[in-house]
């Protein structure tokens, strides 16, 4: 059926392999790496030490050294277009490695690990896993490239969510997990299956192409195609209606694995989404025109106002702070959605800059909640009754993390919020009911975000023995790094501003 | 009677979106956890007999290529999700999905 390559073909292939190769030293690298953490844990099994989380910091740092150097490339395909490399695949890059250092720094702070398992040897090389997997699906071009890169994500994050193997929350959320991932992702395959057929392609460009070649006549297959595919992009970013397991599995979880989960993994999954529905989808001249016949923006307006008003509402009566965390990064996809639907440069800038926001102040608040567990070995919002003259510093960071999570002045968080409303009006009044839910949503957050700080400082503890609890020096002092960061850039933006700006250039499409 | 004697597109596509409601059937009403993964791999090779008939029917090698893929990633998910299954019920005692609620508001 198919015939043979010729010699000269086969020589060809491999110079462009060979081409290729050079493009991608940053994951060979974080690939190596997660082969020397493997070998450094069966070197030093048994000893309590850091050696293990040290290695996995400086192999860290050390990726951006290479992902520097890919600034100076040129935008292109690598590898016969299933692999790209522009500026959004490297803000991604970066992204992705810096949380992953903060995921190591979390768990090293975290006293839970040292009482629920006896080796770390495999979570630091999972977590290296994990960000190799997430840098590839940023620059994924390819269907076949997009369900391995987000198979290799979800595989490491189920193993992740179970490490505490003999606490049962820890394996429960991870069953859960699975079972949504598994479902969603073969939905996903399935989609991808459709849209080869109409296509017959698997690249995005491609099938861009093809799409806009066809106009509407599949627009019935090509819609329902879509929706299976949005259920995998959907459950990756946790958005309603495919946010089932993020409750359960934010709470089950470990908490370094939960911050980890809710910033990373969601911008990989945004990542995907932008890059798909940018490149894969033909545009209209103006919003809301429908040039395949398939309707992409009204479903994530659906999935946008759903997921900000559930999430936020539900969040009200949560009394697990976890839990509560994990309401409100279903509202934060609501607003990232807002920013992916309007698809301008300047949507996409905010959405970026957004993502930078969300970063710092939600993995600023689990790392609090952290450094509370290890004192109250609680999670509840009933024992933080009284923390705040226990634990004053811990309690300010909260405070200015969860003022962010809002979006009030002068964090972080306001700007974010104000970004992207602005890109939504920016457009006309066909977004503005779009821009009012996401305010009059906010407003609704305020409540059940300040109840934290209304519990440490207005409320007295059930039983007030007077104990001073400090945390060690160092995990205060990130801590105080994460907080004045947050202040900081909300103050004086244009740095990540402008960084979000320059990301937003995608390879294979013009934003306006 | 030309449809029902030669094989062709239509029918392979038939079979994979019986699997594929198969699979999703299984998912949805079973409790046991073995058998909801049973499921998922019903939906896993629905996608697969997809890419294989559209890339018979096309012409490309991709399809053929993308279902060897998707075939070496059940193997894995298969792996992980045993472990997980296992573990599961190491401590429960049970694989009943619905038993599963300790994780609750």
């Amino acid at each position: 059926m198919f015939e043979l390559p010729s010699g000269a073909e086969i020589q060809g292939i491999i110079a462009s392999v060979k081409a290729s190769v050079g493009f991608f030293i940053p994951e060979i690298y974080l690939s190596l790496l997660f082969m020397l953490l493997i070998v450094v844990d069966l070197v030093s099994r048994g000893k309590k030490n850091n050696l293990l989380s040290i290695t996995t910091l400086v192999g860290l740092a050390g990726s951006l050294f290479f992902i520097h150097q890919q600034q100076s490339m040129q935008a292109g395909e690598l590898f016969f277009g299933m692999y790209v490399l522009d500026e959004f695949a490297l803000f991604f890059k970066y992204f992705f490695v810096l949380s992953g250092m903060l995921a190591v720094v979390v768990t090293m702070a975290d006293e839970q690990f040292e009482r629920e398992v006896k080796s770390m040897g495999e979570y630091y090389a999972l977590v290296v896993s994990m960000v190799i997997g997430m840098v590839m699906m940023a620059s994924a071009a390819d269907l076949l490239m997009i369900f391995l890169s987000m198979e290799l994500v979800s595989f490491t994050a189920y193993i992740l969510t179970g490490y505490f193997k003999r606490n049962a929350r820890s394996s429960e959320a991870a069953l859960k997990y699975l079972v949504y991932g598994a479902v969603s992702s073969g939905l996903m395959l399935y989609g991808f299956s459709l849209v080869y057929g109409l296509t017959g392609q698997t690249n995005l460009i491609k099938i861009g192409a093809e799409i806009a070649a066809q106009g509407q006549a599949h627009s019935l297959v090509l819609t329902f195609a879509s929706v299976m595919i949005l259920a995998g992009f959907g459950y990756k970013i946790g958005a309603v209606p495919f946010h089932f397991w993020s409750p359960d599995v934010y709470e089950g979880a470990p908490t370094p694995v939960t911050a980890y989960l809710s910033v990373a993994s969601k911008a990989a999954g945004f990542a995907l989404l932008m890059r798909f529905l940018f490149v894969a989808i033909p545009q209209g001249s103006s919003p809301l025109s429908t040039p395949s016949g398939l309707n992409w923006i009204t479903m994530l307006m659906v999935l946008s106002v759903a997921s900000m008003i559930y999430g936020n509402v539900v969040a009200l009566w949560q009394k697990n702070v976890k839990r509560l965390l994990a309401y409100s990064s279903i509202a934060h996809a609501g607003y990232l959605l807002l920013g992916v639907l309007v698809m301008g440069k300047f949507a996409t800038q905010a959405t970026l800059f957004y993502l930078l926001s969300y970063f710092l102040m939600n993995f600023g608040a689990f790392f609090v909640v952290i450094l509370i567990a290890n004192q109250t070995g609680s999670e509840s919002l009933d024992d933080y009754r009284g923390l705040g003259k226990k634990m004053p510093l811990a309690g300010a960071a909260l405070t200015v993390f969860l003022v962010s999570l809002v979006g009030l002045p002068p964090t972080l968080g306001f700007i974010g919020k104000l970004m992207l409303f602005s890109a939504l009006l920016a457009k006309g009044s066909v977004y503005l009911w779009l821009a009012l839910v996401g305010i009059m949503t906010s407003v609704i957050s305020l409540y059940y975000y300040m109840l934290i700080p209304l519990n440490m400082f207005l409320r007295e503890s059930k039983q007030n023995d007077g104990r001073e609890m400090k945390s060690g020096l160092i995990a205060q002092s990130l801590m105080v790094v994460l907080m004045v960061l947050t202040l900081y850039f909300g103050l004086f933006f244009t740095p990540l501003s402008d960084f979000a700006r320059y990301s937003s250039a995608m390879f294979g499409v013009i934003l306006h | 009677m030309q449809q029902l004697t030669t094989i062709g597109l239509n029918h392979y596509l038939t079979i994979s979106a019986l699997l594929l409601g198969f699979g999703l059937f299984a998912v949805m009403t079973r409790k046991n956890a073995i058998v909801v993964l049973m499921g998922v791999e019903l939906i896993l090779n629905a996608a697969n007999i997809n890419f294989l008939a559209f890339s018979k029917y096309n012409g490309g090698m991709q399809g053929v290529m993308f279902a060897l893929f998707v075939i070496v990633i059940a193997a894995a998910e298969a792996a992980i999700a045993l472990a997980v299954v296992i573990n599961i019920f190491k401590i429960f005692k049970s694989v009943d999905v619905s038993e599963r609620d300790s994780l609750k508001e």
